[in-house]
């Protein structure tokens, strides 16, 4: 059986590559990838958590409401990024990040 | 879980990750955030979340990975594979993934591992006494099953109904938002 810390571990690279996704890569749209992989990591050391602390017997279903929001809230954001990115494309035919320095002083 | 499963669908969703931002091609990422998804939700119903776990799937590989890869499709981006690769962005990122996974082997090794709690049938029984109001959910119990959907529906409606109601006009916004913002781009053209 795993461990608690063998979850968290899991989570803990999934974020970091998630994390380093947001850095290195230039296209927008995958670097918006890269922010779900690194929510989606959050969400797995939540149920790790929920199930490997108990309440009377039964899994801590307070942090798999937690993992509901965030996965809704997540549809919402990523509809709404996505709408960003379709209209930054329309405006500047591109989304590479490089290409994008209008604000550049 | 067994202990194979569980390294077999975390190197799915690990190498998916990294396949992520290892892919040149917009749709080959998206293909791996939908292999990465895939694991992480076989490690949610692995933790006995069946209910996080289906939605995972539905909603995030079933729909948001389907709206990214539509996008993709409809923005038609060629030109990143034509670019040559700069280092410093690799190397930083690199650097942070080490550095990120240093200092979480040393927060994990000295932290007290803990093995997971007993969810066989005889645990599921005695739990089934704290839901006397809810018959179905004592009666899944007390047969040894994990009636997960039945709790969190419970919990969702009584304890969390107010975040609930904000949850949906959220979802309302969020809508009427990119109603708005496609309307706009498409007047300004």
């Amino acid at each position: 059986m795993p461990s608690l810390n063998d979850y968290l571990l899991v989570s803990g690279l999934l974020f970091a590559i998630g994390l380093a996704g947001v850095v290195l890569r230039r296209n927008i749209i995958v670097v918006f990838m890269c922010l779900e992989l690194m929510l989606s990591a959050a969400n797995l050391s939540l149920v790790a958590f929920s199930r490997f602390n108990p309440i009377n017997g039964l899994p801590d279903y307070h942090g798999q409401m937690l993992v509901f929001f965030v996965i809704t809230v997540a549809a919402a954001e990523v509809a709404v990024g996505l709408a960003i990115i379709v209209a930054l494309y329309r405006a500047r035919q591109t989304v590479h990040t490089d290409d994008l320095t209008s604000l550049k002083g | 879980m067994p202990s194979y499963l569980f390294w077999l669908f975390s190197a799915l969703m690990l190498g998916g990750a990294i396949a992520v931002i290892a892919f040149r091609n917009p749709v080959a990422s998206a293909m791996s955030v939908v292999a990465s998804f895939l694991g992480l939700a076989a490690l949610f119903v692995g933790l006995s979340a069946f209910f996080v776990g289906i939605i995972q799937i539905l909603v995030y590989t079933g729909a948001i990975m389907v709206l990214f890869v539509f996008i993709i499709m409809l923005l038609d981006l060629q030109d990143e594979e034509h670019r040559a690769r700069s280092y410093l962005p690799i190397a930083a990122g690199l650097s942070l993934v080490i550095a990120f996974t240093i200092q979480l082997l040393g927060v994990l090794s000295s932290r007290p591992d803990q093995e997971a709690p007993a969810l066989d049938a005889p645990a599921l029984a005695s739990a089934a006494r704290n839901f006397p109001h809810s018959p179905s959910i004592s009666a899944a119990l007390t047969d040894g099953r994990l009636p997960d959907v039945h709790l969190i529906g419970q919990m969702l409606f009584t304890g969390y109904n107010l975040p609930l109601q904000i949850l949906g006009s959220l979802l309302l916004v969020a809508t009427v938002g990119v109603v708005v913002l496609s309307k706009k781009s498409a007047e300004t053209e």
